[in-house]
């Protein structure tokens, strides 16, 4: 087994893996750096995120703005600490990224220029055209080229990490270009591997978000928090579910049922309004506007396709080609290519999807899990902000804020930790490895990878969807239970060493597992509703008695995950009704009253 | 998927070096619907008939750069091209061209990694500037000089259509220059000397025999051919500079 010592490990390569190392290098450049990615780091899935990223940009706007934003759009299941600071910081990691090369769009007078988004009351989300996240994501990965000191471990696959004393001391990966093992012992390792949608059917999502970095802190006892809180993006192309950036409603598209009738006016988001106006209508929250399609939907009023099935129209029409060219290449391409429709000139049949893990890996807001030496950060993490319903834009400025947190804290926690007993680490990551290739070399599984995937996908769908009843949330966790015992008789048809995607598929689905039963386990047990959770059996409203908390999911080997309830940080902002539109602004002027 | 499936034939070129003495092709019947990219159908043979079929994918919406093969002898994003549209006739596909074969239908990008990495593809500000101070302003003309350059997603499909990376690997390639063309473009950076120096190297732009194909494959229209031959002129001009002044050029 190869052997590399570093300083400090991050498994993931996306934005805030990237932004990490960068943080790393520059706070002490003789620190080793192992940047390890199952990807190359610019096909990450950061690449995918369309809108932009949220930061106060302009003198109307206030950090306090957007801390009541985030914190009410999060429906106050958000630490507000952590905001509090993540939104001081986010203008200037996004000024940063501008010095750093980023295209961010701009003004005629040549400033960074900033649009409407989702449940913020200001605009303030900066944006590179709709390929925000992939400007992100390539201004980090070639910026991070100018460090010596981060050794990149490209297409190398995480499988375990490695502990001594209580405390994680490397990882465990697969070179997959030769199936050979590695172990890269380091004194702070950092897990930023993103989300885990893919456990669901129709997602926004690439096919490498398996959840990997949290299946493996939580088998490692650390918590899975507000796992339940999943965001359906309430505008994607059917079927395959790919995502029509919310900036494509920031700039002023309707949404129209089979009426062409505008229907958000209905959920208490109205009155109607002619041009985009923050935080009603079009710009509401995700969580809203995905209901109000279940609701459409319900009443009949939603366009039956006879191939995409149940969708409402995005339109973008009276936007006109040329503004959409310039502000939504993007869409405008994907529209032509995989619809063969000009948004030009029809709507755009759309419907919700999964697009988001809220919860994830628990963290303080320093990114320090309750493992000692273990961080993480961006969507694989829960560092607070989110809550229940993240808005639209904070995630790729989380990034940014707290990747560089834990590259900080990570490399102060380096400089002080002893390393760990190199044979004993060895020890472990062999044992690591003799599991892992049992997996692979058994010959007597009868069970297809794809076909449990799908029917965790189908019942996670079913079970987890954007309305929740105890019924089938329970059928999902029996399913679930079921699943993980059939995945014991897997088989692998490829026996190879080099690029065995058939096995690496197999490890992911073992986490997607993991991951998918923390999800269903604390959805059942939240009897509430909140966010992104949504129950339709006796628990329609906010709970604020028994669970203003957060959940905590702990792994238990071969059993369902204990579920434990966790305080929520609050500072200013006390629980309040969660309105919007008119409502909204008049609750916004009430609370402003109050406080002079 | 509904009923009404029709059936195309996918030829795939497979390669396990562990038990292959040369690359093959193998035929599979793949039922499909309209909507289904030839990734879908790659996808479908891996989930279906044979589990070690190995292929790069992951957005499905062309921006990750992971999808690109050789389809029908033109490289693509599998990801963006449609069964459809071969359908009734057989599709063959097979792994990038001008590359190593690593398994089927992956390649060996790292030569092609290096490349980006040696053309110090980061800004070097010309000025440095503090945070405190905000952003650097770009007017809209510094912005579009540079902007289209900035739309590379590093799929390498022009790597597979340029016929002279083919004849010489060492090349830099399409990708790459348009890379460092959008830096030295950029009016933040200060550094374009020290690139043209790899513009002007054994390396650099004068192995391209202007045949244009990078561009005609880009799927995201970044026209590497015309970095390449914008700095093609820029090399020639800083050639005679260095050749006029006895301090080298502009330095």
């Amino acid at each position: 087994m190869e052997i590399f010592k570093a300083d400090v490990v991050i498994v993931g390569g996306g934005g805030a893996g990237l932004r990490a190392a960068i943080a790393v290098a520059e706070s002490d450049p003789s620190l080793k750096i192992a940047l390890v990615s199952k990807v190359y780091p610019m096909r990450s899935h950061t690449v995918a995120a369309e809108g932009g990223a949220a930061g106060v940009k302009k003198p109307t706007d206030s950090f306090e703005y957007h801390f009541h934003d985030t914190v009410g759009g999060g429906d106050w299941l958000c630490e507000q600490d952590v905001v509090e600071y993540f939104v001081r910081q986010a203008p200037i990691e996004l000024t940063q990224l501008e010095h750093w090369g980023c295209p961010w769009s701009r003004t005629e007078d040549g400033h960074v220029n900033v649009r409407a988004f989702g449940g913020m009351k200001i605009e303030r989300t900066w944006f590179a055209a709709d390929k925000s996240g992939f400007h992100i994501l390539h201004t980090l990965f070639q910026t991070s080229i100018k460090y010596p000191s981060i050794k990149r471990f490209d297409e190398h696959f995480c499988v375990d990490l490695v502990e001594e004393d209580g405390r994680c001391q490397g990882v465990v990966a697969i070179e997959m270009s030769t199936g050979e093992f590695s172990l890269i012992e380091a004194k702070s390792v950092i897990i930023a591997t993103g989300g885990a949608g893919r456990v669901f059917r129709e997602s926004t999502l690439g096919g490498i978000v398996t959840g990997d970095g949290m299946a493996l802190a939580y088998r490692h006892g650390v918590a899975l928090r507000d796992m339940e809180f999943v965001q359906y993006h309430p505008t994607c192309m059917p079927v395959t579910g790919l995502l029509f950036t919310e900036a494509c409603r920031g700039e002023g598209g309707y949404l129209v049922n089979k009426d062409g009738y505008r229907y958000l006016q209905d959920y208490g988001l109205g009155p109607l309004q002619d041009k985009p106006k923050n935080k009603y209508m079009e710009l509401g929250p995700r969580d809203r506007l995905s209901q109000a399609f279940f609701f459409e939907q319900q009443k009949g009023r939603t366009i039956e396709h006879p191939t995409l099935g149940s969708v409402v129209h995005l339109d973008l029409r009276h936007l006109g080609e040329a503004y959409l060219r310039e502000r939504l290449p993007l869409i405008y391409e994907m529209a032509e290519t995989f619809m063969g429709i000009d948004p030009a000139k029809e709507p755009i049949p759309v419907r919700p999807g999964v697009h988001y893990t809220m919860g994830g890996i628990k963290t303080d807001g320093q990114c320090a899990a309750s493992l000692k030496g273990l961080y993480a950060i961006g969507e694989c993490s829960s560092v607070g902000i989110h809550g229940a319903n993240r808005l639209g834009s904070n995630s790729l400025t989380e990034l940014l804020v707290f990747g560089k947190v834990a590259g900080v804290e990570a490399a102060r926690n380096a400089k002080t930790a002893a390393p760990g007993n190199s044979a004993n680490l060895l020890k472990q990551a062999q044992a690591v490895e003799q599991r892992v290739m049992a997996l692979k070399t058994k010959s007597s599984g009868t069970e297809r990878i794809s076909v449990i995937r799908k029917e965790m996908a189908q019942t996670m769908e079913d079970g987890c969807g954007i309305y929740r009843v105890e019924k089938t949330m329970q059928a999902t966790c029996d399913k679930l239970a079921e699943l993980r015992e059939r995945f014991k008789n897997i088989n692998i048809d490829d026996k190879s060493s080099v690029w065995n995607t058939d096995w690496l598929t197999a490890i992911e689905l073992d986490y997607q597992l993991d991951v998918a039963m923390a999800m269903a386990h604390s959805a059942i047990n939240r009897k509430e509703s909140r966010g992104a959770h949504q129950r339709l059996d006796g628990f329609e409203q906010r709970d604020d008695v028994n669970f203003l908390k957060h959940s905590e999911a702990y792994y238990v080997a071969g059993s369902a995950p204990r579920i434990a309830l966790g305080d929520v940080k609050i500072t200013t902002s006390q629980p309040a009704a969660r309105v919007y539109g008119a409502a909204g602004e008049k609750a916004d002027q009430e609370r402003k009253a109050s406080h002079v | 998927m509904s009923e009404n499936l029709k059936i195309i034939e996918i030829e795939v070129l497979r390669y396990h070096p562990e038990s292959d003495r040369e690359p093959h092709l193998e035929v599979y019947k793949v039922p499909f619907t309209d909507d289904m990219s030839v990734l879908q159908g790659a996808q479908y043979i891996k989930d279906n008939f044979d589990g070690s079929l190995t292929f790069r994918w992951s957005c499905r919406m062309a921006i990750c750069g992971s999808c690109g093969m050789m389809i029908n002898g033109i490289p693509k994003l599998s990801c963006e091209t449609f069964l459809r549209d071969y359908h009734p006739n057989r599709i063959r596909i097979e792994a990038l061209a001008h590359f190593p074969i690593e398994k089927d239908l992956v390649v060996d990008l790292s030569g092609f990694i290096e490349k980006l990495e040696s053309i110090q593809p980061y800004i070097i500000p010309k000025e440095p500037r503090s945070l405190e101070q905000g952003e650097y302003l770009q007017s809209p003309q510094q912005f579009n000089d540079y902007i289209q350059f900035t739309s590379c997603i590093n799929c390498t499909l022009c790597y597979a259509a340029c016929p002279q990376f083919g004849l010489n690997p060492d090349f830099i390639g399409p990708a790459a220059i348009a890379l460092l063309h959008r830096y030295n473009m950029d009016s933040r950076d200060g550094a374009a000397e020290e690139r043209m120096e790899l513009v002007a190297s054994e390396e650099g732009v004068f192995n391209c025999s202007a045949v244009g194909y990078c561009s005609v494959v880009c799927p995201k229209h970044v026209d590497p051919a015309n970095a390449v031959n914008i700095n093609k002129t820029n090399a020639a001009k800083d050639y005679f500079l260095r050749f006029l002044s006895p301090k080298g050029g502009s330095k």
